[in-house]
């Protein structure tokens, strides 16, 4: 890995991270060891095949999870030793959520779906309202307020999804397989957004396993057997917005 | 986050399942409303026995003869007769408390006229009977002391007695009946009174001089009354003071020592009101206690529901962790749900409540008195209710994993 000059300081760093689930008499090392470093302005694809770690990986950084040795810290702060309030509170303050199956809450309007972080950060409603419009216009659903998840095509909900994900304006933004529910022109429309907001100066990692999704990001880490195999940089592909 | 923000998020949760909203809600309803409405029925019961006892005369005493006793076996009082005529006539003359005495001796006999026949209470007494119980006379009249003199083969009946004997409706003044083999001429007809607070009938009855009595049904004079004497105080408040002059009389009369019991029983039935309204009240207590335990069950019911409901929500759950979500907003945000339904339930509880309970007294010819301490307690119980069924699926919910409760399928 070669420090990009133009990168800020460090968001992510984290060092011998390991995660070990017991299942019975057998242990499963998802996580063996994992270094990383991810600055901000980065945008990264963790790839890796189904059972490889970098799902667990994910959850650990995205502080969803615990890692059961290491240390890590976000935007400066220790995280393994917070308790899960504070994890809370830090998902909801610093971090952007974006999931493979969208995770709306079904039967709520987009823009209450939009709204939720703000209801845990104790934003009033007026303004709940008026940053969740201002979210969803970003994403291009501003004349989808009220439609619900199931009123909505699955481009459309992963918007609202992204929405959700930087309307509490996070300092990074992780995604699950964001393309992994949608066809291949709306994923490339999904990417498109995703490098509309790198280039506003949001940290963006992703998990996916389509190597055609990786090429938009400008780093590219390959996961194997919960150890970080390969780390490049690379000049990412322009992602074409279909009009 | 304030109540203000979890409260819309668990009405519109509940608003989602209406029906099974309802349904939940539905045993809280039927817990408040049952304890509303019993505690309301066991109160009017009690207004109920106060009004009876006070039409009967808070200022009547009972004066029982002594009790026999065999190998150590009692007979209870009345069994062995120790009250004479000469005792009838000092607490008469020799107790200032008292303002009427007069004996009653009972049997029960069948009355017949040409065509019908009723078993009935006999009762052979003196005109001081109708003064005691301050009773009055619906047609023709009571018969005097010449009567009781004479011995006249009359009698008195009460109103259930001459609607059996005559049918209803007709006035039987002047008309015959016989009990045994003996004819009695009716002379009056009793005004109507209703229940004894023991539930029997005190118009199922009839009156004979006790002379009269003695004669034709016990066959002869005697010199104990075979019966009770019926005691006038003065006014309410002198029933006790009535009490022990009867005591005190008797006992001289009696010869009895310092330390032998009486072989009598005086009662006060201002006593026996008092043991009557406890009794009413333990029952009002029980109704209640049954109430409330159809509240718990209620409670089980949320509990349940709410269980399933926190199953059914796991991946909401854990979205709502996801974005921020901390453990206690999800315990609030269930426990309000909890709180919600049983407070809505005990709301359209106390009014359900609160209409059977006024059918019901109406029902009955009982004033309804609703009970604001009552209503308040059990909506308050429900809330509890609510808070204390609640609590563990609310805590279930906020423990969950945020990453298993996405996964949760």
């Amino acid at each position: 890995m070669t420090a990009d000059p133009s990168l800020g300081p460090p968001l992510v760093a984290a060092s011998d991270l390991t995660k070990v689930y017991v299942l019975g008499d057998t242990e499963l090392r998802a996580l063996d060891g994992v270094s990383l470093t991810v600055r901000e302005g980065d945008f990264v694809a963790i790839m890796g095949s189904s059972g490889s770690g970098k799902s667990t990986l994910m959850n650990v950084l995205g502080c969803l999870d615990r890692p059961t040795s290491g240390s890590y810290s976000l935007a400066g702060q220790e995280v393994s030793s917070l308790g899960r309030g504070q994890l809370a509170e830090l998902r909801n303050r610093t971090i952007g959520f974006v999931f493979q199956s969208f995770n709306l809450l079904a039967r709520t309007s987009a823009v209450e779906n939009v709204e939720l972080p703000l209801v845990y950060a104790g934003l009033g409603r007026s303004e709940r309202r008026e940053r969740a419009r201002a979210a969803l216009a970003r994403v291009g659903l501003g004349d989808r307020l009220d439609h619900r998840p199931s009123q909505l095509s699955g481009g459309q909900q992963q918007r609202v999804a992204i929405a959700r994900a930087i309307v509490n304006e996070p300092k990074i933004m992780f995604a699950d397989e964001p393309t992994g529910n949608l066809d291949t022109r709306t994923s490339v429309a999904i990417m498109a957004l995703f490098q509309d907001l790198w280039r506003a100066g949001l940290t963006i990692i992703f998990v996916t396993h389509e190597p055609d999704v990786a090429r938009y990001a400008s780093r590219i880490l390959v996961v194997r057997d919960g150890k970080i195999v390969s780390d490049t940089r690379q000049e990412p592909a322009v992602a074409e917005q279909a009009a | 986050m304030r109540l203000g923000t979890v409260l819309p998020i668990a009405l519109t949760a509940l608003l989602r399942n209406k029906t099974r909203s309802f349904l939940t809600t539905l045993g809280v309803i039927i817990g408040v409303a049952s304890v509303i409405s019993m505690v309301a029925v066991g109160e009017g019961a009690k207004a109920r026995v106060a009004s009876v006892f006070a039409a009967m005369g808070t200022n009547v005493l009972i004066v029982l003869s002594g009790a026999t006793s065999m190998g150590g076996v009692s007979g209870g009082f009345g069994s062995l007769p120790t009250l004479t005529w000469e005792d009838l006539r000092a607490i008469r003359t020799q107790a200032p408390a008292v303002r009427a005495a007069a004996p009653a001796l009972n049997t029960r006999a069948t009355v017949m006229s040409a065509d019908q026949n009723w078993t009935t209470t006999v009762s052979g007494t003196t005109p001081d009977f109708f003064d005691v119980r301050a009773w009055h006379i619906a047609k023709g009249s009571f018969f005097g002391d010449s009567e009781v003199e004479s011995a006249s083969k009359i009698i008195v009946l009460g109103q259930t007695v001459s609607d059996k004997v005559f049918g209803p409706g007709v006035d039987p003044v002047g008309r015959a009946v016989r009990i045994k083999a003996v004819s009695f001429l009716v002379v009056g007809v009793m005004q109507r009174k209703g229940q004894s607070p023991m539930g029997t009938d005190y118009d199922d009855v009839t009156y004979i001089p006790v002379t009269t009595f003695q004669n034709q049904i016990q066959g002869g004079l005697q010199k104990y009354i075979a019966g009770i004497i019926i005691v006038s105080a003065i006014s309410g408040d002198e029933t006790a003071r009535a009490q022990s002059e009867i005591s005190a009389i008797l006992r001289d009369r009696h010869h009895l020592g310092p330390t032998e019991e009486d072989d009598f029983n005086v009662r006060n039935l201002t006593e026996i009101a008092a043991a009557q309204q406890q009794g009413t009240q333990a029952l009002t207590a029980l109704l209640a206690a049954i109430a409330v335990v159809s509240l718990v069950v209620g409670g089980i019911g949320i509990m349940n529901i709410m269980l399933v409901s926190v199953t059914e929500r796991t991946r909401e759950i854990g979205v709502r962790m996801a974005v921020g979500a901390k453990p206690w907003h999800i315990l609030a945000q269930f426990l309000a749900e909890a709180v919600t339904l049983s407070m809505i339930g005990g709301l359209i509880g106390v009014a359900l409540g609160s209409v059977l309970a006024r059918v019901v007294a109406s029902r009955l010819g009982w004033t309804y008195t609703p009970r604001v301490d009552m209503i308040v307690m059990s909506f308050a119980f429900s809330a509890a209710v609510g808070v204390g069924f609640g609590l563990y699926p609310a805590r279930k919910a906020s423990r969950l994993d945020p990453i298993e409760a996405l996964r949760y399928e």
